[in-house]
C-alpha cells in the first residue's frame, strides 16, 4: 500500500473508531440527517412523479386539424402528404365533412337538430395522433400546421399541461430552496458534531501537531467522519422514502383502480439515488472541513 | 545547527520572556538551559520548535528560520525534532506502543516497519515489555521514558526536553539522564531545560537564563 493510500486508510479507520466510540450519539446524528434530507428529497421525488404523470398523458395527445370550407380535394391531398412527412405523428385519419355529418346525425341527442340543417356546417378534418411529445413540440407543430394554406384551425388542449408544468416548475424551485436550507442545516449539524468530537480529542490533536502532523493529517479522519455520517444519513433518507412510497402506492393502487387507471409512485432512478448520496457525502465533508479548519486556525500556536 | 540572533519574545499580555538572546549550538552538542522559573527556558525551546514565534530577531534551525517559517512548513520542521515537555502529552486512550507509533504514522511510515521501529525505541528506554500496557499503569519514570521513546522513534537530529525530570525522584531522574546520554553518544543534538543542577555533567555546555537574558 503506498503512503497516500495508507494515510487515507488510517484516517478512515480512525473515523469508524470515532463513530463506534459513541454509538448512540452517532446513530442519533444519522437519524437527524436522514430525516432532514427526507423533506426536500421527498418533495423532489413527488414532483418527478407528477411530471411523469403529465408526460404519460401527453403520450396520447391528439390534434384536430380543421380545414377551410373552401379546401378542394388537391388541397386535402397536399395536407395529407405534408402530415405523412412529420416524424412525431404516430398516425392520422381523414374525416370528411360528409362522414362527420353522418356521425353526428347518428348521435341520438343531436339527430333532430342535424336533420333540420339545410347546409353541412362541418369542415373536413384530419385527426392526428402524436408520438410521446412535449408541450412545446405540440405547440410548434400546431403553429407549423396553421401556416399551411387552407387550414382553418388546429385544435389541441395543451393548456392543462402548461399549467401543470408551471406548477411543477414552481414546486421544483420551492423544493430546491428547501433543499438548500436543509442542506445548510446538515452542514451545521455535522459542523457541531465534529466540534464536539474535536473537544473530546483535543489532546490527540495537540500531540499529533507536536510530532509533526500536518493540518491535512489532522483534518482527514474528521472529513471521513463527516462524509460517513452524510452517507449513512442519505441511505436512511432513501429507505424512509422507499417505505413511504410503498405505503402510498398501496393506497394509490385502490384509488387508481376506481378510476380504471394505473398510477404508482416510483423511487429515484439509480442516478438520482447516487446524486442524493453524493450530495449528502459532500455536505457532511464540508461541515467537517469548516469545523476542523476553524479549530486549527484558532489553535495556531501548537 | 541552531542559531539565535538577538531574539526577543514578548507575549500578548506584555510579558517579556526573552530579550536579545544570541547563541549557536552545533550538531551533536548536549546543552543544558538553566535558570529560575520564568527565566525564559521553555519559551526558548518553544521558539526552536515553532510553537512560539519570536517578536524580533531570528531563530534558525538548520536552514530554516522558524520566525518566518510558513504555517504549512512547521510540521516538517517538527519531524526533524524530538520534543519532550513537562506536561507529558500522553494519550491515555491507547496503548504505550500506539503512543510511540504516532510520529511514524504521522509521517506515513508502513505499518510493519513502524512497529519494528517503535519496538526498538521502547527497547532503548527499557519499556519493550510494556508495549501493550495502558500508560495509566506506568510509573512516573516509565511515562517519561515512554515520552522519550516517542520523541526519538522517528530518529530526529535534535532532541528537546523541557524539565524532563520534573516530578521524578532522584533515581528516576538519573535513569532518564542515562537514556539522554545514550542518544547523545550516537550524535543526536540534545537540548535540556532544567532547574535541577544535579543533572548537569562536568563537560556539558550550560547556558544560563536570567530574566529573559543570557548570562554566560
Amino acid at each position: 500500500m503506498n503512503r497516500w493510500l495508507r494515510q487515507h486508510w488510517l484516517a478512515a479507520v480512525r473515523a469508524f473508531e470515532m463513530l463506534t466510540s459513541s454509538p448512540t450519539s452517532s446513530l442519533l446524528s444519522i437519524v437527524v440527517i436522514g430525516i432532514v434530507l427526507s423533506f426536500p428529497a421527498g418533495i423532489l421525488l413527488t414532483l418527478d412523479n407528477l411530471r411523469a404523470v403529465a408526460g404519460q398523458s401527453l403520450e396520447s395527445q391528439q390534434l384536430s386539424v380543421l380545414l377551410d370550407t373552401k379546401a378542394a380535394s388537391d388541397d386535402i391531398e397536399r395536407i395529407n402528404t405534408n402530415l405523412e412527412k412529420i416524424p412525431i405523428i404516430a398516425y392520422f385519419q381523414f374525416v370528411s365533412k360528409e362522414v362527420a355529418l353522418q356521425q353526428l346525425q347518428q348521435e341520438a341527442e343531436l339527430a333532430e337538430i342535424m336533420r333540420n340543417i339545410e347546409q353541412n356546417p362541418l369542415p373536413d378534418v384530419f385527426v392526428v395522433n402524436l408520438e410521446k411529445v412535449t408541450v412545446d413540440e405540440i405547440e410548434m407543430l400546431r403553429t407549423a400546421i396553421l401556416s399551411w394554406p387552407k387550414i382553418a384551425h388546429v385544435l389541441v388542449d395543451t393548456d392543462w399541461a402548461r399549467k401543470l408544468n408551471a406548477i411543477l416548475d414552481l414546486g421544483r424551485i420551492i423544493a430546491i430552496m428547501l433543499a438548500t436550507l436543509f442542506g445548510a442545516a446538515l452542514v451545521f449539524a455535522v459542523f457541531n458534531m465534529i466540534r464536539l468530537q474535536i473537544l473530546t480529542r483535543g489532546d490527540e490533536i495537540k500531540v499529533s501537531r507536536l510530532v509533526g502532523a500536518t493540518d491535512s493529517y489532522i483534518r482527514r479522519p474528521f472529513l471521513y467522519f463527516g462524509a460517513i455520517q452524510g452517507l449513512a444519513g442519505a441511505l436512511l433518507t432513501w429507505l424512509i422514502l422507499a417505505a413511504g412510497i410503498a405505503q402510498i402506492n398501496r393506497a394509490l393502487f385502490e384509488l387508481a383502480r376506481l378510476y380504471e387507471a394505473t398510477f404508482r409512485l416510483d423511487h429515484f432512478v439509480w442516478l438520482d439515488s447516487l446524486a442524493l448520496l453524493a450530495i449528502a457525502v459532500g455536505l457532511g465533508w464540508l461541515g467537517a472541513y469548516v469545523s476542523v479548519t476553524r479549530y486549527l486556525l484558532r489553535s495556531d500556536s501548537i | 545547527m541552531i542559531q539565535f540572533m538577538q531574539v526577543s519574545k514578548v507575549y500578548s499580555g506584555g510579558f517579556q520572556a526573552l530579550q536579545g538572546v544570541s547563541f549557536s549550538i552545533s550538531a551533536g552538542e548536549l546543552v543544558f538551559f538553566i535558570g529560575h522559573s520564568g527565566a525564559g527556558k521553555s519559551t526558548l525551546l518553544k521558539l526552536i520548535a515553532a510553537i512560539e514565534r519570536p517578536t524580533s530577531g531570528a531563530v534558525r534551525v538548520g536552514q530554516l528560520n522558524t520566525g518566518t517559517l510558513k504555517r504549512s512548513m512547521v510540521p516538517y520542521l517538527r519531524r526533524s525534532l524530538g520534543l519532550i515537555f513537562q506536561e507529558q502529552n500522553i494519550l491515555y486512550d491507547r496503548a504505550v506502543l500506539d503512543n510511540v507509533l504516532l510520529p511514524l504514522q504521522v509521517m506515513g511510515m508502513e505499518s510493519k516497519a513502524a512497529t519494528a521501529r517503535a519496538h526498538a525505541a521502547l527497547d532503548k528506554v527499557g519499556l519493550l515489555r510494556r508495549g501493550k500496557a495502558n500508560p495509566v499503569s506506568l510509573s512516573g519514570g516509565e511515562k517519561q521514558r515512554m515520552c522519550i521513546a516517542r520523541a526519538v522513534v522517528h530518529r530526529p537530529s535534535v532532541l528537546i526536553a523541557d524539565e524532563p525530570t520534573a516530578n521524578l525522584d532522584a533515581a528516576y531522574a538519573q535513569e532518564i539522564m542515562t537514556v539522554f546520554r545514550s542518544f547523545h553518544q550516537v550524535g543526536v543534538t540534545i537540548l535540556i531545560a532544567t532547574h535541577d543542577l544535579t543533572l548537569i555533567e562536568n563537560r556539558s555546555r550550560v547556558l544560563q537564563l536570567y530574566q529573559g537574558k543570557l548570562a554566560q
